[in-house]
């Protein structure tokens, strides 16, 4: 069956308190090359049967309203993905 | 929601009889903590506390509302942001925007759930030191006059918990001028910012002034050998938050000094 993935990520303004954790910890890992990270949503969807334009619209109004909030994240893609 | 515990001295405050006729809904969401602490702060304010259920379609009879703190959907998501669209939130919405304008005040969870509403302004995210914090936290009452907090002096400064980890108050700069320019920033945290809030913002109101959003806990500091410990330094009362709920009660029966 196919799926929506939507993905949702903090505003490239606002600090990411999780990502900055994350790039202090990988270097204790031997992992040097990373000078930042950002941490993300990534959402799937399940449609049962074919995903038509009104169903991708749905998608893209949900990810706008509940999957995300406008103050704080971007949704950054919305694609289908076929089973 | 019914008799007070025999603890603490429950009767201490001066509750005056014609306050309890106003009546109080406190909303209890899956994952709501403290509701029966806002009750029994409703209570010893001298109000009749009203449980309201998330999944109800209607309001009520009620003068007010109180969304508690807690973890409502287990903080899945956002914090707050499944809550938000619960059939109980759009009527009280549509109630805080109604000529009426319903006093609302969101404490913690419920200042998530009221910025996830777009009743107020901005969002939370987590703490910048990115852990849970449980301290007595000092604000300043920087604003005097919406319906929560209209029996405290205008710079009084209170001390009441505070407990969250996604507490870090942020808004787009215009957005964080605006409330100072229109004296929307109601608490400021003093001494200390525990999360790394914008303009160390504690809370903020909406521009009527009804509906009100502070991330520490009023209704943890109602009761004298209860509330915060006043021998650590830091000042402040075990009762401090009692005045929230005096305000809106005195508001609601017409009686604010």
């Amino acid at each position: 069956m196919p799926r929506i993935v939507v993905d949702v990520m903090p505003k490239p303004e606002i600090l990411d308190p999780q990502g900055k954790a994350i790039v202090g910890a990988l270097p204790r890992l031997g992992f040097t090359s990373f000078s930042s990270v950002r941490q993300g949503k990534r959402f799937e969807l399940t449609v049962d049967g074919e995903v038509t334009d009104a169903i991708l619209a749905q998608a893209r109004e949900a990810a706008e309203t509940l999957l995300s909030n406008p103050v704080i994240e971007d949704v950054v893609n919305v694609e289908v993905v076929e089973a | 929601m019914t008799e007070l515990p025999l603890i603490g001295e429950a009767v201490a405050v001066a509750a005056e009889p014609r306050l309890a006729g106003a009546r109080i809904g406190v909303v209890t969401f899956p994952g709501t903590l403290d509701d029966r602490d806002a009750a029994r702060a409703v209570r010893l304010a001298g109000g009749t506390p009203v449980p309201l259920w998330h999944a109800d379609n209607a309001l009520g009879d009620v003068d007010a509302v109180v969304i508690p703190g807690g973890f409502s959907y287990g903080d899945y998501l956002r914090a707050g942001a499944i809550a938000r669209f619960a059939p109980l939130m759009s009527k009280i919405i549509d109630a805080a925007n109604s000529d009426a304008r319903l006093p609302v005040l969101g404490i913690c969870n419920g200042f998530q759930i009221l910025t996830e509403s777009h009743l107020l302004p901005g969002s939370m995210i987590k703490n910048d030191h990115l852990k849970f914090m449980c301290r007595d936290q000092v604000l300043r009452v920087e604003n005097n006059s919406t319906d929560w907090t209209l029996d405290y002096e205008a710079g009084q400064e209170i001390t009441v918990p505070l407990k969250n980890q996604d507490g870090q108050y942020i808004a787009d700069e215009k957005t964080l001028d605006a409330l100072e320019a229109e004296g929307r920033v109601v608490f400021r945290y003093v001494g200390f910012n525990p999360n790394g809030s914008r303009r160390d913002i504690a809370g903020i109101s909406n521009a009527a002034g009804n509906v009100v959003g502070l991330m520490p806990h009023p209704e943890h500091a109602v009761e004298v050998g209860y509330g915060p410990e006043s021998l650590d330094g830091i000042g402040g009362s075990d009762t401090d938050g009692l005045a929230f709920f005096t305000s809106v009660l005195n508001k609601i029966v017409g009686a604010n000094k």
